[in-house]
């Protein structure tokens, strides 16, 4: 039997997953986004099984919503990217350090 | 008829007009606009003065006191402007302006070729208005305004010629010595508003007695008398104007300003606005013997002392400005002995003489085109008779030679020094008889170095077109020439500078022969001063009074007279016989003559301990307290301390996305965490609920 718990640990293992890619990565840009793009991934999860957990249908509802701001994120983010290797010529987030006081 | 507040007002503000006009509009007016003016206010004010002494005198006019004007009030406290015009305030006021037209005129001729001539009326009539206020102010706020009002009249004019490094000097030391005393004046009428409850003259004298018994504690476990201390206090402010020991060193320099107002202000007005003050404060002064000793003791060691000194200065205004400190000195002794009356007698009479002497002398310094050193002057009688014959009459004046107006005053001060009991009478009593033969010694040596003997100058024919080039700097550089070469011979004084002599060489003769029964011994000055009986040595010596005639032919035979004849012989064979004499008295008492030379060292000590200290003092404020407190820590410090902490923490700032993530996310943990385990409110406890 697959219970609300299961799914729970889902959602936060998928957001460790990110906040790990977050950290760890020291490459590219492209999968920093990757790993917001999953950290939504783990909420989405949690307000789907709390949405049935609950019988409230209006979690699902905010899934939707999330998931089209994700997607205009995305967007966003792969244009500015698209911008800073355009003046950078490199999308390595070690050489990206311009905020160093 | 009593006298109208409308006269009074005139006097007062009639040289103000004067000052305002010449002053401001001096440009419209041009010089000759500028000196009539001003002479036109103080000539009115002069003839009204002598009205109101015409009044009070034979007229029958009661004293006059009443408030004109309120000044301003705080609480119950009222300062108000108003005159007090009775006998001893209508006698200054004929003195100061007398003298002070006189002096006008006389500067038409001194001031001629000056720049400041327009500026310089300004000033003399300000100072003649500051000088009424003083001397007919009915309480102790507008003396106040006055004497701080004349003061810087006096720092303005001795700093008259401001390009002249040597003037701002001694104009800032006038006005510095003089913040002295003023600061104890300052004291005293705050004394007299704390112990009486008002600071106008006839309800505080009039509760004068009750001060008797009263004490301040200063000092921790002594109780001082109160009238003591306010006499003392308001003393002290006399001694700075006044220019008494220790308070004296300004007067001299003061000389750094024109002639005229050496005259008016460093001789005959100003200085003497003390001695007034004193007399004016007699029913106070006189609850107090401790006080009076000690202006006794002040004022004998100013009349020798600073008399030593003039014997071997060579400027011969300075002679004249030492003379002045002794006489001072003179006049302070009888205040403190209670011939309160002797004391503004010898004012009035020493106003006269004293400012015949200094105009005498600026007559001379201008023959000698502004040479001051009388080692380049002698033999001048032949070229200038009228200033010899009045400087003459002012010297004899001076030294109190019997039917001379100064005899009477002089004299009278020495016999009422005699008959006082007081203690250190004894000591003030050597120190006037002492005087009286320093007196000669200066006046003469002075009289024959710039007068008689062999002319120690010599006359160069002078380059026509050199001549108008250098007469213009004259004042303010008069040290570019040969000493002792004029460029032509030296010949009298236009009139303008003369008639003042003769004018005032007449009552420098006379007055003393006229007024000397009433004013000294017959009651004259009335209920404006208060002597005590049992201190009231005028009267004993009025007793043996028999007319200004008999004092004067006794005079003859007194020992003050034969000081005189001895300081007369002195000088007439050193001088006249064998002027190499002087030299060698001079290197044989060398030590003696250092001393005098030096002055006392009191220069010397005032500056290594007052002026250097006062210097290190500002040294130490401005290097501890501004540069190390306030710049470096308080300023610059806090801004190193910001720098610092900011170079510390702009390490955290490594511009890595993923230090601040990290950041981000630790700082969420701790804040849920923290909510998990202490927290209370909506969030802890909905987690801890769950």
């Amino acid at each position: 039997m697959i219970t609300l718990s299961h799914y729970i640990v889902l959602g936060a293992v998928l957001f460790c997953i990110a906040v790990a890619g977050l950290f760890i990565n020291r490459k590219n840009v492209i999968v920093l986004l990757m790993s917001i793009e999953l950290m939504l991934l783990a909420v989405n999860m949690n307000f789907v099984a709390f949405s049935r957990f609950l019988g409230d249908v209006s979690g699902q509802v905010f899934v939707f919503f999330i998931l089209t701001v994700a997607a205009a994120e995305a967007a966003i983010g792969l244009a500015i990217l698209v911008l800073l290797f355009r003046n950078r010529s490199t999308i390595n987030i070690a050489d990206i350090d311009s905020m160093k006081g | 008829m009593g006298l109208s507040t409308s006269i009074l007002l005139t006097i007062a503000l009639a040289p103000l007009v004067g000052c305002v006009l010449a002053g401001f509009l001096g440009k419209f007016l041009g010089r000759a606009g500028s000196h009539s003016v001003t002479i036109l206010g103080v000539a009115i004010s002069c003839a009204l003065s002598f009205y109101v002494l015409y009044q009070l005198t034979l007229g029958g006019a009661e004293t006059y006191n009443q408030n004109i004007y309120t000044w301003f009030q705080i609480g119950h406290f009222n300062a108000s402007v108003g005159f007090l015009v009775d006998r001893l305030t209508a006698m200054m006021l004929v003195v100061v302006s007398f003298v002070s037209l006189l002096v006008h005129v006389y500067t038409i001729g001194y001031m001629a070729d000056d720049d400041g001539y327009k500026r310089f009326f300004s000033y003399i009539s300000l100072f003649t208005f500051s000088m009424f206020m003083l001397v007919m102010s009915n309480n102790f706020m507008q003396l106040f305004f006055g004497w701080e009002a004349v003061g810087l009249v006096s720092y303005l004019l001795i700093g008259f010629w401001y390009k002249r490094p040597t003037a701002i000097f001694a104009n800032l030391k006038a006005f510095l010595v003089n913040r002295v005393g003023d600061f104890g004046f300052l004291l005293g009428i705050a004394a007299v508003l704390y112990f009486l409850g008002t600071l106008d003259y006839a309800t505080a004298f009039g509760s004068a007695p009750s001060l008797i018994g009263k004490t301040l504690q200063i000092t921790a476990g002594t109780q001082w008398d109160a009238a003591t201390v306010i006499c003392i206090c308001l003393f002290i402010g006399a001694m700075g104007k006044s220019a008494q020991v220790p308070l004296h060193v300004w007067l001299p320099d003061s000389m750094e300003g024109p002639t005229p107002i050496s005259a008016l202000i460093h001789a005959a007005t100003m200085v003497t606005a003390g001695i007034f003050m004193v007399a004016r404060m007699s029913p106070l002064f006189e609850l107090s013997q401790s006080a009076l000793s000690f202006v006794m003791v002040i004022g004998a060691t100013t009349a020798l002392f600073t008399g030593l000194i003039g014997i071997v200065q060579n400027d011969i205004k300075r002679v004249v400005a030492y003379s002045t400190l002794s006489q001072l000195g003179y006049m302070t002794v009888a205040l403190g002995v209670s011939a309160y009356s002797g004391a503004v007698y010898h004012l009035m009479t020493h106003a006269f003489f004293k400012a015949l002497l200094f105009l005498g002398a600026g007559s001379v310094i201008i023959a000698m085109h502004h040479e001051q050193d009388m080692r380049y002057m002698g033999g001048l009688r032949k070229y200038m008779p009228i200033t010899w014959i009045t400087m003459w009459i002012g010297s004899l004046a001076l030294c109190g030679v019997p039917f001379f107006s100064g005899f009477y005053s002089k004299d009278a001060i020495i016999e009422a020094v005699g008959e006082s009991h007081r203690w250190g009478s004894s000591y003030a009593y050597f120190c006037v008889m002492a005087g009286a033969l320093v007196t000669g010694l200066y006046t003469f040596r002075q009289m024959y170095l710039t007068f008689h003997g062999k002319e120690r100058f010599t006359v160069v024919a002078h380059h026509g077109h050199a001549h108008h080039d250098a007469h213009d700097d004259h004042h303010d550089d008069h040290g570019h020439h040969e000493p002792g070469v004029l460029e032509h011979a030296p010949k009298e004084s236009p009139w303008v500078v003369t008639l003042p002599l003769v004018l005032l060489a007449i009552p420098s003769l006379l007055v003393g022969f006229f007024t000397v029964g009433p004013m000294l011994f017959g009651n004259w000055f009335g209920s404006a001063i208060h002597v005590d009986e049992a201190n009231n040595v005028l009267a004993e010596l009025g007793q043996e009074f028999h007319g200004s005639l008999a004092m004067a032919l006794h005079g003859f035979t007194q020992l003050p007279f034969f000081l005189v004849l001895t300081a007369f012989a002195i000088t007439t064979y050193i001088y006249l016989f064998n002027p190499a004499m002087a030299d060698k008295i001079k290197s044989a008492l060398k030590p003696l003559w250092t001393v005098l030379d030096r002055k006392y060292w009191v220069d010397n000590v005032y500056f290594a301990v007052f002026a250097s200290g006062g210097v290190k003092l500002g040294r130490l404020f401005w290097k501890a307290g501004d540069t190390a407190v306030i710049d470096d820590t308080m300023v610059n410090g806090s801004v190193s301390l910001i720098h610092r902490i900011a170079a510390t923490t702009r390490r955290l700032q490594s511009g890595y996305l993923y230090h601040y993530a990290f950041a981000m996310i630790l700082g969420l943990i701790l804040l849920l965490g923290g909510y998990w385990f202490f927290g209370s409110g909506p969030i802890g406890s909905g987690l801890v609920g769950q």
